[in-house]
């Protein structure tokens, strides 16, 4: 492994008597080549890795859903901007966004018009990409409940919109999925989902198809059933909702469920996997990334962790939480189901993205979906059974000595098992992921997927937990630190056929930014300390980089402007689960605030404020 | 909506082992119809906020008992939930030395009765009275100095002193701590 020259060397920092605690010893973890597994051995010579050619259209240099295409590749064609010229790049305009919390959409560009949606209070901004300075056509305030900020378990964030069919469509805080009409900026439909007294919020970007806008809920962390539901594109009237626990009606569960591994094979296991009614109360949200597949008609759901974090409180494998179905998008109706963490003890959500690849494995093309998940694993799975080709760690992981590829679990490590009453240290990877939600991209060019992701490890001990619906759901106290070498964050670009990183790029705190990837072989991203950077696709090595007002955990765009050339844009604003300690109102000296995420981040402090801007580059034309 | 909520406090009250609340004991807590308890300094009108203490309040200042006993209802009632140990999460830091919404034990509890806008819950009708200001004070022990000090590692709040009567003596606005010249108590001037 090629290690970046300008690596930060991170010491214990102390701010306010707090220090950061010292990283695991690297003994901790288990070694990827122990623990990595694969149904065969690499074949790259079997095909070049590409995008599923059905779900990643010719560029047509916008940038009309956060995922750029249904691949979710992240990758723009544009390549006027390159290793070589890159050192030019210059704002071209920004703008505030009014709102100082932490910034996680993508901005969109549709027909020259830029839109951005907000963390609450979710406003949407209309820019015209065609004037200079990109001024302001409308801006719409869907003045969600302002009590709705009270259960959103890690800042009040959103991760964006999508442009369809003359729409731009998201979610808000307090539970509506609203489409705005982009020529008149004003609500065409607003749909209330979530129920704030149950503790479900939205935060996740809805995924638009086939007329349909598909959504889920966010509230893992305050007992709610979580759900997944599709609404009519034009009327915003429901079409269908499962759930992802309980009897198999409610979760949708038929005679076309033909799930791979015999764990998932029984009626009702949504029921019978968890004690008597907990099922109703056990999270399994939906808040990440949707994918649609247009090439198998599918759409693929990443479900989030059960609920309580005390897993002693929900003996049994909790179905259908910390996995991914693949339903059918007219109905809803489940076609496979695959546990990426059966009985989650560490609060591992499944619900990162999936990219949809076609890809050279056992001598053959395979339709694959490559998964990035918070357990430290990033999986191969097929995309028509959903079987697990491959399973390799890409982060520090001690929860589990690998992926047993014929039951398809998890081969936990009961050392880290997580315990009432008693501190489990130096669990691997921590509660947020070796990857948070933050979405990877793909290069067809170079075949790598560019993962930003996280290298921390936590202490964790159960506690006893009461559900009171609208309030938390938890029953653990944890305390983060930094993985082995002490850098809370790295940028990986990692080969799938070969199942092993190209280049890694250390970071002093956790990479909670999204990635983008160009035809130019330029990688961007941003840090939680405000540097927004461009690095080369092949080597990592750092091109160019640019400090914001606050730090960046937005996702990076591509896309072609009015005039023909090139354009970067990101949103700047720190927050987020991992930034809470900037932009909440969260006391450093108290190392179990924000869900023990203040004891590994009590420094950031020293480096970023809050904010919220909108930053677009370009080369001097 | 109401008594399903209810039905869930009682329903996790009986679940969780050592909850020293008996249901059938509980009463709601009233709300303060005096004028005692206010949410802001400016009071129009007077260059002296005249403010009356909740009686109430009395018996739980110098009270290590209350406060152990707030300690672990702050827990049981998942306020630890959004709060965490007392630096805050979903909810607001409240070991720091800013209240939002009033710092006096008497706001504290009127907050946790009544609810605030911004995602606090209102608990006057579902948690007994008595219990409200236990974990009201608390949570006002929480910025105490002794408290703080009483802190041996990032887990803080778990030896909570108890808050002297002294802390909220000044009924209405005062001078912030580290003011060298305040001139705000010569304005009324001499007759």
């Amino acid at each position: 492994m090629r290690i970046a020259p300008y690596i930060l060397t991170v010491a214990p920092i102390v701010v306010c008597a707090q220090t950061i605690p010292s990283p695991v010893p690297e003994n901790e973890v288990f070694k990827r080549e122990d623990i990595g597994h694969a149904l065969a051995r690499p074949t790259p010579g079997a095909g070049h890795t590409q995008a599923s050619a059905a779900n990643a259209p010719a560029d047509d240099g916008q940038w009309l859903m956060p995922s750029k295409n249904y691949a979710s590749t992240r990758f723009s064609n544009l390549d006027e901007i390159t290793p070589a010229n890159v050192k030019n790049l210059k704002p071209d305009f920004s703008f505030s966004l009014g709102v100082n919390k932490g910034q996680e959409a993508a901005p969109i560009v549709a027909d020259n018009t830029m839109y951005v949606v907000t963390a609450y209070p979710n406003i949407v901004y209309a820019l015209d990409l065609t004037k200079a300075g990109a001024p302001l056509k409308w801006s719409f305030s869907p003045k969600p409940a302002p009590a709705s900020q009270g259960i959103a378990c890690c800042d009040v964030v959103n991760r964006g919109g999508t442009v369809d069919a003359g729409k731009y469509i998201f979610n808000t805080l307090d539970g509506q999925t609203i489409a705005v009409d982009i020529k008149a900026g004003k609500p065409l439909w607003r749909t209330q989902l979530g129920n704030i007294n149950k503790g479900e919020t939205m935060t996740m970007a809805p995924t638009v198809a086939q007329g349909r806008v598909y959504v889920g809920d966010s509230g893992g962390e305050m007992g709610v059933h979580g759900w997944v539901a599709a609404l009519d594109e034009n009327t915003g009237k429901l079409i269908w909702r499962a759930y992802n626990s309980g009897p198999d009606d409610q979760v949708l569960i038929g005679p076309d469920f033909k799930p791979h591994y015999a764990s998932d094979h029984g009626k009702d296991l949504g029921v019978s996997s968890w004690p008597p009614q907990a099922w109703q109360i056990g999270g399994g949200t939906v808040w990440g990334w949707l994918t649609f597949d247009a090439e198998m008609n599918a759409l693929y759901e990443g479900v989030g962790n059960p609920g309580p974090w005390n897993q002693q409180q929900r003996p049994g494998d909790n179905k259908w939480t910390a996995g991914i179905f693949a339903r059918d998008p007219a109905t809803g109706a489940a076609r496979w189901f695959y546990q990426y963490s059966p009985h989650d003890e560490h609060d591992y959500d499944g619900v990162n993205e999936q990219i949809l690849l076609d890809m050279p494995f056992a001598g053959t093309m395979q339709k694959v979906l490559v998964h990035i998940d918070r357990n430290g694993y990033l999986y191969v799975i097929e995309r028509g059974s959903g079987t697990v080709l491959s399973a390799d760690p890409y982060g520090p992981v001690n929860t589990s000595r690998g992926i047993d590829l014929e039951t398809g679990r998890p081969i936990i490590n009961e050392a880290k098992q997580t315990k009432l009453g008693e501190t489990v240290s130096n669990i691997c990877p921590t509660a947020s992921g070796a990857k948070d939600w933050n979405p990877s991209s793909f290069s067809p060019k170079t075949g790598f997927i560019y993962i930003p992701h996280e290298n921390m490890c936590m202490d964790w001990i159960s506690t006893e937990v009461n559900y009171i619906a609208g309030t938390p759901y938890v029953g653990a106290q944890v305390h983060m630190k930094p993985g082995p070498g002490g850098n809370r964050g790295a940028l990986t670009a990692w080969d799938p056929v070969q199942r092993r990183p190209v280049w890694e790029v250390k970071e002093n705190f956790p990479v909670w930014s999204g990635t983008v990837v160009t035809a130019g072989d330029v990688v961007f991203y941003g840090t939680m300390d405000g540097w927004f950077k461009a690095v080369d696709s092949r080597s990592g090595d750092l091109l160019w980089r640019y400090k914001v007002d606050s730090g960046v955990i937005g996702q990076p765009i591509s896309y072609r402007g009015p005039d023909g050339h090139q354009y970067i844009a990101v949103l700047s604003g720190v927050g987020g689960w991992s930034g809470a300690i900037v932009s909440g109102p969260v006391d450093p000296r108290d190392g179990t605030a924000a869900l023990g995420m203040i004891n590994v981040m009590s420094d950031l402090p020293k480096y970023t404020t809050a904010g919220g801007t909108l930053y677009v580059f370009s080369l001097p034309h | 909506m109401c008594s399903r909520y209810l039905t869930s406090v009682l329903l996790s009250a009986a679940l969780f082992a050592g909850c020293q609340w008996n249901p059938h004991a509980a009463s709601p807590a009233e709300q303060p119809q005096h004028p005692g308890v206010i949410g802001s300094a400016l009071d129009p009108g007077v260059d002296h906020s005249l403010v009356t203490t909740d009686p109430r309040a009395a018996i739980y200042y110098d009270n290590p008992v209350a406060v152990n006993a707030g300690k672990r209802l702050f827990q049981q009632y998942n306020c630890s939930g959004c709060h965490s140990s007392g630096g805050g999460g979903m909810g607001p830091d409240l070991m720091d030395d800013v209240w939002i919404y009033g710092g006096r034990l008497e706001q504290i509890h009127q907050t946790l009765v009544e609810g605030r806008p911004n995602g606090m819950p209102a608990w006057g009708d579902k948690v007994p009275d008595e219990q409200l200001w236990q974990i009201a004070v608390y949570v006002r022990s929480m910025s105490l100095p002794q408290t703080l000090a009483a802190q041996h590692d990032n887990t803080p709040s778990q030896s909570p002193a108890p808050v002297p009567r002294e802390v909220d003596q000044d009924a209405g606005w005062s001078p912030p701590p580290g003011t060298s010249n305040d001139y705000t108590s010569t304005v009324k001037g001499a007759d």
